[in-house]
């Protein structure tokens, strides 16, 4: 009776534990699947003629003799449009005042939206903002914009809520010049646009134009590489001689437990509180650096994972055999020599994992850089300039464009591509941890 | 205790000596003022029952037992007439002199070559081609070269238990020590891989002076030239080994060897 008791009990553990890590493996799909399908849109994607030659003018890519020839179609194809404005801006001047009171308002409307489209019209005076030059880059825009030419967007506030109607604005220039203006939008969009399909890797690299509206991520990723590679210069010399200050000089007693304790509470400080900090304490205590700097916030992020690099460090050197330091010892080796050539390499497995895990936290932490290094807007920063001068960093400017960019809906492609290199940025360190341990533990079992 | 120490030291040089030698954990004394001479060039084994101070007795002679925060020692430890525990002995220095191999063989996770080479390395800068001689001549001393020779910079952990123990025994002479301690070097070892440490032991013999704590009074017999009989801390009878193990003086050392005890 007790044996089936017992067993039951066994089963019904194991399937807690098994439906534990499914829950887990699941969750981590549905945040981690999305992002990276929605990510990869920055990188893949159906780019309109617009984006060929945004590209041509801004980073001088792509082949200008091609791209002249497909302009030169694209260019005929929507002077059709703009020969309908003209035909019916002279229609409008003929009509009667009710009638032009009612069109004229949404001839405007229409005349704007097509802005957006296709880009101001050829020949006219260039807007300052790059935004504004060019049509829209991506076919999956366009088609979204092509819709606020087709239909007109009102309010129903009749209901409890607010509902979006959309009104075909095709029946209302019935029999005017512009009648043709609604079917070449939305059956012949292809041929304004010249959807193709573009593989840009270098939105890795290029720097942002206009607010991220084009370009790439070339700024924030090398921020956020100098800010954990900065880190962990600091962080690890430091956690690995505490880790081994702890491990094998120390002395049992107060002093020791209480220097613990100190970092142990330091691992459960909150990350905001860090940055706080590293604003008050580097930078207007020390003054290491006029400002925000790459410097102020690698030294701030290196206090975060500090407890964490001597942990990992502590662990690994406790997890090497007693007997190696025996037997180094017994050769004459002094206390020094045997933590460097017997007790160091043997822990280096472990060392190496905290490391790699502490560098991702430090590539991912936000609020620590906020106050001490981060900026929304900026240029790529210079290794030469890391010690006075602030960078954008993916963590921070993920949060920047996703709430407070002036125009979030546009740029969805971006946040979604920053956020799926930084995730994927953070998963290669946490992997390299895995081959390195491997690899190295490998080395030390022969 | 019985004194045949005299006869003792008549026949051999004396290498080590202790004189009114104690050893403490805290409060606890684990050695209780030894008096002994251990002779030079010989095998002398140390030989009770388990917790009877021979092996503290043997990792005070190397000052291995510094390692222990509440470990200390009184009384004197001579090596060729200088006290071991005096201020101005540097323990790295003396640990030159005097080799150990531990009870599990203990290699580094290094190469085998790197492994023998360690001891030279921390004591002079050799050319390359005089490590190699020191290394071959130290693995041969060990009767492992012609095992390892081929794989010299394969790691050490890829060794059998026999092979690595004796590994642990090249790199102790590598450093060329006058003394080599052993505790318990085959009691993690099959009777095959024991058998080739004795032969080692007996070879060895002469060059180095040589203490071996051992569990298997077959091995004392087998081995040793003289034997020393601990017993709760205390030197109970020390001897020439056939005088031990055919005649004994003390009670408690025959009921000892004859299996009584321990």
């Amino acid at each position: 009776m007790q044996l089936i008791m017992r067993k039951w009990l066994d089963r019904l553990f194991s399937f807690s534990a098994y439906s534990a890590i499914g829950l887990i493996i699941f969750v981590l799909v549905l945040v981690i699947g999305p992002i990276f399908v929605k990510g990869l849109g920055a990188y893949l994607f159906q780019g309109t003629i617009d984006n060929r030659r945004m590209m041509l003018n801004q980073f001088n890519r792509g082949d200008e003799g091609t791209l002249e020839v497909e302009w030169m179609e694209v260019k005929q194809e929507r002077k059709s449009i703009y020969d309908m404005f003209s035909a019916f801006e002279k229609e409008l001047d003929n009509m009667s005042a009710t009638q032009r009171k009612t069109l004229k308002p949404v001839y405007k409307n229409i005349k704007e939206a097509v802005a957006v489209l296709i880009g101001p019209e050829p020949g006219a005076q260039l807007p300052a903002l790059p935004r504004r030059i060019y049509g829209q880059t991506r076919w999956d825009r366009a088609q979204l914009k092509a819709k606020d030419v087709l239909f007109e967007e009102t309010w129903d506030y009749s209901g409890a809520e607010g509902k979006k109607v959309l009104t075909p604005r095709a029946p209302l220039f019935k029999g005017t010049a512009l009648e043709p203006l609604f079917p070449k939008i939305e059956k012949n969009l292809s041929q304004l646009m010249r959807p193709r399909l573009t593989f840009y890797p270098q939105f890795l690299t290029d720097k942002a134009i206009d607010a991220h509206f084009f370009g790439g991520i070339g700024a924030e990723v090398a921020g956020t590489i100098y800010l954990a590679l900065g880190a962990m210069l600091i962080a690890v010399p430091l956690g690995v001689i505490a880790a081994i200050y702890f491990k094998e000089y120390a002395k049992e007693g107060p002093t020791l437990s209480f220097l613990r304790t100190c970092v142990n509470t330091l691992a459960g400080v909150p990350s905001v509180v860090f940055g706080l900090f590293g604003l008050a304490f580097f930078i207007n205590t020390l003054h290491v650096s006029p400002g925000k700097s790459v410097l102020a916030g690698a030294l701030t992020l290196a206090l975060l994972v500090l407890p964490t690099v001597i942990r990992a460090s502590e662990e690994a050197i406790a997890a090497v055999p007693h007997t190696y330091k025996e037997a180094a010892l017994s050769l004459g080796a002094g206390k020094w020599r045997t933590i460097l050539t017997v007790i160091l390499p043997a822990a280096l497995p472990g060392i190496l994992t905290g490391i790699v895990i502490s560098m991702g936290r430090a590539a991912g932490e936000t609020a620590p850089i906020i106050f001490t290094a981060a900026v929304s807007v900026g240029p790529l920063v210079m290794p030469s300039e890391v010690f006075t001068t602030p960078t954008p960093a993916l963590s921070w400017n993920l949060y920047n464009i996703c709430t407070e960019h002036e125009a979030v809906e546009e740029i969805r492609h971006v946040q979604y591509g920053m956020a799926a290199t930084l995730v994927l940025i953070v998963l290669t360190l946490n992997a390299l941890a895995i081959v390195i341990r491997a690899k190295v533990s490998r080395k030390l079992k022969g | 205790m019985s004194m045949n120490a005299s006869a003792l030291s008549e026949q051999f040089h004396t290498h080590i000596e202790t004189k009114a030698f104690s050893v403490f954990y805290g409060a606890q004394e684990a050695v209780k003022r030894v008096d002994m001479k251990i002779p030079q060039g010989q095998v002398t084994a140390i030989i009770g029952p388990s917790g009877c101070g021979k092996s503290t007795f043997l990792r005070a002679i190397n000052r291995m037992n510094d390692l222990i925060p509440t470990c200390r020692a009184e009384g004197e430890l001579l090596v060729d007439g200088l006290n071991v525990y005096d201020r101005g002995i540097d323990a790295s220095v003396l640990r030159r002199r005097v080799g150990m191999v531990f009870q599990k063989p203990n290699p580094f996770p290094k190469t085998i070559y790197d492994n023998v080479a360690y001891g030279p390395r921390l004591h002079h800068s050799y050319a390359k081609r005089e490590l190699d001689a020191l290394v071959e001549e130290s693995l041969k001393g060990a009767a492992l070269w012609d095992e390892v020779k081929d794989r010299l910079n394969k790691n050490a952990l890829g060794l059998s238990g026999g092979q690595a123990q004796r590994l642990c025994l090249a790199r102790a002479l590598a450093v060329n020590p006058e003394i080599l301690l052993m505790d318990e070097p085959t009691s993690a070892l099959d009777p095959k891989a024991t058998a080739r440490i004795e032969e080692l032991i007996v070879q060895l013999k002469g060059r180095y002076t040589i203490a071996i704590v051992t569990h298997n009074m077959q091995q004392a017999a087998r081995v040793s030239d003289v034997t020393a009989f601990f017993y709760e801390g205390l030197l109970v009878e020390f001897d020439v080994t056939s005088q031990i193990f055919t005649r004994p003086k003390e009670k408690r050392t025959e009921d000892y060897i004859t299996g009584r005890f321990g």
